[in-house]
């Protein structure tokens, strides 16, 4: 079985952390700079790219593209200042395309 | 009334697609068992992923804040120079998971380290404490990342699934099986009709017949009597 690597996108004070770990961290900043970092790790052997919410947001387009194919995962985290929840948001708009109606989040 | 499909209102016709409705409505009903329990796995695993995503999302902001105090009490360059290069690194085992033939990610991870080296690539003399923390923090919700990033994409390719199946089911429901009984119902009555019309026709025929020979019958016995007179 191949090997895959983990990826961090996202800005510098937020991805620096996970450098330490041994995450690959790639900052990017402007639209056209996430895509492209974005579609480069894809095609590479990363299975999950973890990208802070903020960068997420500049990047739907992209992210979007690759939300039904079954790899890269790219999953939402929060940045240095917390959570926006766009993330959240991204669990919601699934449960609204496979259910019709949102049933989880109606309580909130 | 759905609308009916242009075919020409043959017997061959009919019983081809008598066996296509048969078909449809099996398969109808297998889609719509598929989506059934497809919902029901998704909504398990949502569940699960929206529980993970909070608890992620808190430890991860937590662990972040920790690391960007460490970095106002650091000069920049040290900070770079502490992680440059780390002494671990992480590898991802990627397999298979089959879920109502989608086929979703399982991730397994190992990490790379050297039991002799100190997780922490840099002396502490020239850090903090609060980096060793901060890191440490953020090692620990590594593998709660991973398994989310497993949960969500699973989530996210069943939706992708199940969206799709439902546009199936009710297609097959909606359109393709009424259209289909439409037209077998069209194509009965135009055969019957046509049924109808031969019967009559014959009857007709057959009148006709019968009245010409009563007349050939009645000519005959006309000319026997002018004969015998």
């Amino acid at each position: 079985m191949a090997m895959y690597k983990i990826a961090v996108v996202g800005e510098r004070d937020a991805i620096l952390g996970f450098k330490s770990l041994g995450l690959d961290v790639f900052a990017a900043y402007g639209e056209e700079e996430i895509s492209r970092t974005l579609n480069t790790l894809a095609r590479s052997d990363y299975a999950v790219i973890f990208i802070t919410e903020k960068t997420a947001m500049k990047a739907q387009e992209t992210i979007d593209k690759y939300t039904s194919k079954p790899f890269p995962a790219i999953i939402l985290i929060p940045g240095a200042d917390g959570s926006t929840g766009v993330g959240m948001m991204a669990v919601k708009a699934s449960v609204e395309k496979a259910i019709g109606t949102d049933i989880l989040f109606k309580d909130e | 009334m759905a609308q009916m499909l242009s075919v020409s209102p043959t017997r061959m016709e009919l019983s081809r697609l008598k066996a296509r409705v048969k078909v449809a409505r099996r398969g109808h009903k297998l889609l719509k068992d598929k989506r059934d329990e497809m919902v029901r796995q998704f909504l398990e695993l949502v569940r699960e992923n929206k529980e993970l995503r909070e608890t992620v999302e808190e430890k991860i902001t937590a662990a972040l804040r920790s690391f960007v105090l460490t970095r106002a009490v650091t000069p920049e360059e040290m900070l770079e120079e502490a992680i440059m290069v780390p002494t671990r690194s992480v590898e991802l085992e990627v397999g298979k998971k089959n879920i109502m033939s989608v086929y979703c990610p399982v991730i397994s991870y190992r990490e790379v380290f050297d039991e002799e080296v100190s997780p922490y690539p840099y002396s502490f003399a020239s850090t903090s404490e609060q980096l060793d923390g901060a890191i440490q923090n953020l090692s620990v919700v590594l593998p709660a990342m991973l398994e989310l990033a497993e949960k969500e994409k699973s989530c996210q390719l069943l939706a992708d699934e199940i969206e799709k199946t439902r546009r199936r089911v009710n297609a097959l429901e909606y359109v393709m099986i009424p259209q289909m009984v439409e037209t077998i119902r069209y194509i009965t009555m135009k055969l019957d009709e046509d049924e109808r019309g031969s019967r009559i026709r014959l009857m007709k025929v057959k009148d006709m017949i019968a009245e010409r020979e009563r007349l050939e019958q009645w000519a005959a016995n006309h000319k026997d009597q002018q004969g015998t007179q």
